[in-house]
């Protein structure tokens, strides 16, 4: 029994439920919607063992005739396995924390029902196995995500909105037009299908334009250098747990999941798109850093440094060996993690203190004992010390920097690695070190189910550098990056299997 | 063929409408043609001369020449989907006309950095 559609249909059917339940006694939804995502958690560590090989779920039972696809298809491999579990534990860990977070906010129900939605959309463009499905799913992710940056409903959270939903919509349209005329050149959207027509045939400069057009599209989606303005406005602007979503997660699915997934896997990687990557990740990863360390921001610094470790995970995947798209995906599971538990930590200083300005703070260390502990570790984490997470993923992309031949973009990954460490050890200073202000001795640390979802995922940045032993690795790493290094098998894996 | 250069055109107006225009409402319209024009295209893709309805039914003969639903269905997806953005950002343009006062989107400039 396949339980693949469980993914999209358990959040969908939830979050339609939540704000009926909230009527009926204000704490259902806070139940429902912590159950939801922690059974599509544990749903989604269970689904590791099946990361082996592909498998596909015809829904509706249509499978294919002769060999031309009918219906929907969802499709499942290493890299679909990798992305949901970043998914779903991010997902369960943001609803634990919005227990007590989303408190001072109004209506918990509809905070659900656009939270869930989130998750339908982001799950269900990770196991889509057609571009109708994809550009579908796109937009359910966009919308409820546009919502919950405005969620607040203050000057700042509307104008960020606004910002989202015109490069968001525009982004939409150029992907809408890159998805036309895809069809137009093979006749299909099923991508293992477009896969095999496409092998025929040489390439057109039509194909070449189908590049740009998704290029801008997913890069706009996932905020790369050039196409960047509008993350540093709507990811401060979400409410915390929103924020962990935004940066550990939808960025990587709409942004590098999909581009991987349409360039890799279907159109075919050509050196001259590896080589755009691994620019366009090289400028993030650099501007994206020196515009984060002046800023007084707490959480506009974290969206910046978004930007940043982007660029890592993007010059990793873009290097094209095994060894690089390794480091760039192990980069995105553990930026996912810490990025998450900075965004979190950013929420709890916002929910103690009412601020996110670094130079209102100050002497918080003994008051927020736990929070200046997460933070710490958090820290350590993105700026790449090591026994930490973040030092692994980063040590592989340079790495593989040297192995290909590109000492270059070495020595730019290991200065941003060292601006990030001085803009965190202003983080640090600023907030958490100093005399304590008078005007914090009211402040306590934050309620116990924040503290939790922050625990946790403390123990998992410690911990997530075990990935690397090689059994863990064969589970769990090497499966998505065969996906990603075998290229154009996929449409032969998928159509055959 | 001349039919496709003007849905571009139309694309390329609709984009030149949202880089250039100062009102928060004239850029919503601006989004607005340009997925319409996006969806244009692709029905003019779509579209197979001489092709029937692609049902299935008892008398069908095989070999029957018919017209791919994905694009339309596609098509009908995304103005569905154009409803809800258009809808949503409306909203947001009501509620920024609240709090700053203006339409204009220079003066509605609270985030820097």
């Amino acid at each position: 029994m396949n339980w693949l559609p469980l993914f999209v249909a358990v959040p969908l059917g939830i979050a339609f439920l939540t704000p009926v339940l909230a009527k009926l006694w204000k704490g259902f939804p806070d139940i429902v919607g912590n159950l939801a995502t922690g059974f599509l958690c544990l749903l989604s560590l269970w689904y590791l063992r099946f990361g082996q090989t592909t498998s596909v779920y015809y829904v509706g039972g249509w499978e294919p005739l002769n060999g031309m696809p009918l219906g929907i298809c969802m499709v499942l491999d290493g890299l679909t396995v990798l992305m949901l579990l970043v998914v779903n534990v991010i997902g369960f860990l943001s609803t634990l924390y919005s227990i007590s977070y989303m408190e001072h906010y109004t209506d918990k129900g509809k905070y659900y029902t656009l939270f869930l939605l989130m998750t339908t959309g982001l799950n269900g463009i990770v196991i889509s196995g057609d571009l109708f499905n994809i550009f579908v799913f796109f937009e359910i992710t966009a919308i409820s995500s546009y919502a919950l940056v405005a969620f607040g409903v203050e000057a700042e959270e509307l104008e960020a909105s606004f910002k989202y939903q015109v490069l968001g919509g525009l982004a939409s349209s150029f992907i809408l037009l890159g998805i036309a005329l895809f069809y137009h050149l093979t006749g299909t959207l099923n991508l293992a299908d477009a896969s095999k027509v496409l092998t025929g045939k040489s390439a057109s400069p039509v194909l070449y334009f189908i590049g740009v057009l998704f290029f801008i599209g997913f890069g706009l989606k996932g905020a790369f250098m050039p196409f960047h303005a509008w993350l540093p406005d709507a990811h401060p602007s979400a409410p915390a747990p929103i924020s962990a979503m935004l940066s550990g997660v939808m960025i990587k699915v709409l942004g590098v999941y999909a581009m991987c997934r349409v360039f890799f896997n279907v159109i075919g990687m050509t050196p001259v798109i590896l080589t755009t990557l691994m620019v366009l990740g090289t400028v993030s990863m650099v501007l994206g850093v020196f515009l984060a360390v002046g800023q007084w921001d707490l959480k506009r610094l974290l969206a910046y440094h978004s930007i940043s470790q982007m660029g890592y995970i993007v010059l990793g995947i873009g290097l094209g060996t095994p060894l690089g798209i390794l480091g760039g995906l192990f980069h995105l599971m553990n930026h996912t993690v810490f990025k998450s538990l900075l965004f979190l930590n950013a929420g709890s200083l916002e929910f103690a203190t009412g601020t996110r300005n670094l130079k209102r703070m100050g002497g918080l260390k003994d008051k927020m004992p736990i929070t200046h502990f997460t933070t710490l570790i958090a820290s350590f984490s993105i700026a790449g010390l090591p026994p930490f997470n973040g030092f692994w993923s980063k040590l592989l992309i340079v790495m593989a920097c040297i192995q290909a031949g590109h000492p270059v973009y070495a020595v730019w990954a290991i200065l941003g690695s060292l601006l990030t460490l001085a803009s965190f050890m202003k983080v640090m200073r600023y907030a958490f070190g100093g005399e304590g202000k008078t005007v914090w001795e009211h402040v306590r640390e934050v309620p116990s189910w924040m503290c939790l979802a922050m625990i946790v995922l403390v123990v998992l940045s410690t911990t997530m550098g075990l990935l690397l032993i090689p059994s863990l690795k064969a589970a769990v790493l090497d499966p998505a990056v065969r996906v990603l290094s075998d290229g154009l098998s996929y449409a032969a894996n998928v159509l055959g299997g | 063929m001349i039919v496709f250069v003007m849905a571009i055109v139309l694309f390329l107006i609709g984009l030149y409408g949202v880089l250039v225009k100062r009102n928060v409402f004239k850029i919503l319209i601006a989004l607005s043609i340009i997925e319409y024009s996006v969806n244009l295209l692709f029905a003019l893709i779509g579209y197979r001369r001489g092709g029937t309805v692609p049902i299935l039914t008892e008398g069908t003969k095989a070999g029957t020449f018919f017209v791919d639903p994905i694009p339309q269905a596609l098509v009908l997806t995304a103005i569905v989907i154009g409803l809800g953005t258009t809808a949503l950002l409306a909203a947001v343009a009501v509620r920024l006309y609240e709090k700053y006062d203006t339409y204009d989107v220079r003066k509605i400039r609270k985030l820097r950095g």
